[in-house]
């Protein structure tokens, strides 16, 4: 059973009371989705969270199991705690879908995402671009005389922070795949 | 034995071996072959309805009558869109049907080909699970996952959409007894930990309320007794929302009547007071608590349910246990009766509720010029109550005296549309329901706008020579609307009166059945006599007083002790925030 949080001043134990002290904050949460690999699965899952009008902040989807015919959908989304246990429990429930896990919830996770950037720059600012790539550990993958093309993959944070710096030195195109995670260990 | 055959006769066979005796249909060009087939054979019959809604609806009646799945189907494009209301109303409350849908051919679906529709597009959020068969080899195994989905865990519609190459093509079909459910697995047995919890709770209240729901009826006639045994050896109060009625006896003396928005008031202030609710197969639909903020602030809650998400979305609760209704009373029971089945209820209790039980909150002021819509429900209850009796109903405020007035002893007796409230549900449920069950009496009790919304199945009921008795509380208004209109918005009738009415008298001559038209408080009860008499269909024009309001009601975005009892009570406001609530 989930721990008691009663409201200060309280006596009795009701669930009137028992109020997460944390309901009126946003989580975020990352959710792995093990589905049956069939035709609609992606739209029935897209489908809960839109009719239900719960958040998609990065949503992937790939096969992982040829054989028994398995695919990953790893959704990062974000609501009250409430709204999250709202959200595995109508997952879960679903018919193709075989498990779900909150990787937020579960203790340790890794999580990566992939991102190409594509940065405009020339002189002074083209050099600096080059520099912090090689401090993100970026690979180039495209260059013209005029542009560069990163690959960069780390955390969601790391992408976001190397797009922070990219912006002013010339930061044209962003293309991100989303996140995939597993748990630790 | 050959199992190799076409698509068509894999859907014959496949029903066959799940023993569906009925089909309620309508063909189209898309489903002749399955038609063709069902020409060829007699153990299934299949009922021609006159509109798709009103298969789904009968489907539905029949299912929530009999607790076995219903079966329709339908043709593609508009065959499958009519029939998504009634998708919904099961979805909603959770009946098990089965649709087979028709399918333009595989190669020509993307084509906007006539009458193709993206059937499993638009039924996706308002069925369990649906299935395009791309393949007459799994067709077989598809529609035995359907019938396993549809009937295991929360209980609810699913469709099968058919493209008409698949019928026509030739394959292998799946015997039921090869398919293995290798997916969807409900959890249905109890957490033991939590039962003893649950045990320990109960054996402490001291004000206890038992709110059980249409859960308790779809986890199946045990679960009836089970609940029956519960109450009767703690003796605590039981209450029941719209769709539980009957799952514990009305005429007993623990019964406190349904809850909620027209509840009873004894049923919503004990609710309110108590120090221990005990939520069996029901899921806190806004219509039960009312301004959640303010919902039964001193009780300790346990919910039983099937569906884990049911359990803390609307109403957060100390212990929340997930598994079938009867398997988990089972074992609540066990433990309790060999802790010694003790109870701490507080003598007072009883008394509280009696006392509230003293408002008489279902009083009317009766009049002896016309006929009071409860008065007609009372009549009716009154002369039919010892026969075997099933009974639906449309939506609106005859639907609310009716589960306020009528009393059932017994589940699945009493079929009306909870979740969705969807107008129109009654008449073709009354079919279903009365094709189930061909010797029992079967009554729509129903409002004259409802019923003139699938009022199409007339055909049907005469056709079929099924005695379903319409009796229509016939106000001449739109009457829930109304009665908000009124409570609500000023007075200001907007468009909630039903002009250019039949008579329904001549209606039902034109079909060849009997009508009777009642406006004499003196004379219904012989007119009520009258209709049970007759061998047939028969449409009751019961004339009501016109601008009656059903009472108690919690006005939406009030607590249960802000209940308004009748109309002479000083102007209730109801705020903005309330209002826009439905
Ligand atoms: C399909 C549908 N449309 C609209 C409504 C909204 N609605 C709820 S009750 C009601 C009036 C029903 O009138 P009637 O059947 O005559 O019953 P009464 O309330 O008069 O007993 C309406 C329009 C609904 N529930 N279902
Ligand atoms: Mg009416």
């Amino acid at each position: 059973m989930q721990k008691l949080f009663l409201k200060k001043g309280i006596s009795r134990k009701s669930a009137y009371n028992l109020r997460n002290p944390k309901d009126d904050e946003f989580e975020r949460h990352t959710l792995a989705i093990l589905v049956d690999n069939e035709s609609g699965v992606l739209a029935r899952v897209i489908g809960l969270f839109s009719g239900r009008g719960y958040n998609i902040d990065s949503l992937t989807v790939a096969e992982v199991d040829h054989s028994g015919n398995l695919s990953r959908i790893t959704i990062v989304t974000s609501g009250t705690p409430s709204v999250i246990e709202q959200i595995k429990a109508q997952l879960d429930r679903m018919v193709p879908v075989h498990d779900v896990h909150d990787l937020t919830a579960e203790g340790a996770s890794v999580e990566r995402e992939l991102a190409l950037f594509k940065v405009f720059a020339k002189g002074e600012k083209r050099v600096e671009s080059l520099r912090l790539a090689d401090v993100f550990r970026a690979k180039v993958v495209d260059s013209t005389l005029v542009s560069f093309t990163f690959e960069l993959t780390g955390t969601p944070e790391k992408i976001d922070a190397f797009a922070d710096l990219m912006v002013p030195l010339g930061l044209k195109e962003i293309a991100r795949t989303g996140v995939a995670a597993l748990s630790r260990g | 034995m050959n199992n190799y055959m076409s698509g068509a006769q894999i859907v014959v066979e496949a029903l066959l071996e799940h023993k569906v005796d009925t089909v309620f249909g309508y063909p189209g060009g898309a489903v002749l072959p399955i038609y063709d087939e069902i020409f060829k054979q007699k153990k299934i019959k299949h009922v021609l309805v006159r509109h798709e809604q009103g298969a789904i609806h009968a489907a539905e009646g029949y299912s929530r009558s009999t607790g076995k799945p219903g079966v329709a189907l339908v043709t593609s494009g508009p065959g499958a869109t009519n029939s998504v209301t009634g998708l919904t109303d099961a979805l909603m409350d959770s009946i098990p049907i089965i649709v087979l849908t028709g399918q333009v051919p595989t190669f020509m679906i993307g084509n906007d080909a006539f009458q193709e529709a993206d059937t499993v597009g638009i039924t996706r959020p308002c069925t369990k699970h649906n299935w395009l068969v791309k393949d007459t080899n799994l067709l077989g195994k598809i529609i035995h996952e359907a019938f396993y989905v549809s009937t295991n865990g929360r209980p609810g519609p699913v469709l099968v959409d058919i493209p008409k190459d698949v019928q026509f093509a030739s394959g292998n079909y799946t015997k039921k007894k090869d398919f293995l459910p290798k997916r969807y697995t409900p959890k249905i047995k109890p957490d033991n930990n939590l039962i003893l919890k649950a045990v320990k709770a109960f054996e402490n209240a001291k004000k206890p309320i038992i709110y059980s729901g249409g859960g308790v009826i779809n986890s199946g006639d045990n679960a009836s007794t089970l609940l029956r045994e519960l109450v009767d050896k703690s003796n605590f109060p039981i209450t029941s929302t719209l769709m539980g009625l009957g799952c514990y006896p009305a005429s007993k003396k623990n019964w406190m009547g349904m809850l909620g928005m027209h509840g009873t008031y004894e049923a919503n202030m004990a609710m309110h007071d108590c120090d221990f609710m005990f939520c069996i197969g029901a899921r806190f639909d806004d219509r039960i608590t009312g301004k959640t903020d303010e919902f039964s602030p001193n009780s300790t809650k346990i919910h039983i349910d099937i569906d884990p998400s049911s359990i803390n979305k609307n109403i957060l609760v100390d212990i929340g246990i997930v598994g079938d209704i009867d398997i988990s009373l089972q074992a609540f029971l066990k433990l309790w009766k060999k802790r010694g089945a003790k109870t701490s209820l507080n003598k007072t209790w009883w008394d509280q509720i009696d006392d509230w039980k003293g408002i008489n909150c279902l009083s009317y002021k009766k009049s002896a010029k016309s006929i009071k819509p409860q008065y007609a429900i009372q009549r009716l209850e009154e002369l039919t109550k010892d026969l075997d009796r099933y009974v639906s109903t449309e939506v609106g405020q005859h639907q609310m005296w009716a589960a306020q007035f009528m009393g059932f002893e017994e589940p699945k007796r009493w079929m009306t549309s909870g979740g969705l409230g969807t107008m129109g549900y009654g008449f073709p449920a009354s079919i279903g329901i009365q094709l189930a069950h061909p010797k029992s009496l079967v009554i729509n009790v129903a409002g004259e706008a409802s019923w003139l919304m699938n009022m199409q199945e007339l055909g049907t009921a005469v056709q079929y020579n099924l005695p379903v008795k319409q009796f229509i509380l016939n106000n001449e208004r739109l009457g829930m609307v109304r009665q908000w209109q009124e409570l609500l918005h000023g007075g200001r009738y907007s468009h909630s009166w039903s002009d250019a009415l039949p008579d329904f008298v001549k209606l039902a001559e034109a079909y060849g059945i009997k009508g009777i038209c009642c406006d004499d408080p003196n004379k219904l009860d012989d007119a009520i006599l009258e209709m049970l008499d007759y061998d047939g269909p028969v449409i009751f024009d019961c004339l009501v007083e016109k601008h009656e309001n059903c009472f108690p009601m919690i006005p939406s975005g009030k607590a249960h002790n802000e209940m308004i009892l009748s109309a002479e009570e000083p102007e209730q406001e109801i705020g903005k925030s309330g209002a826009v609530l439905v």
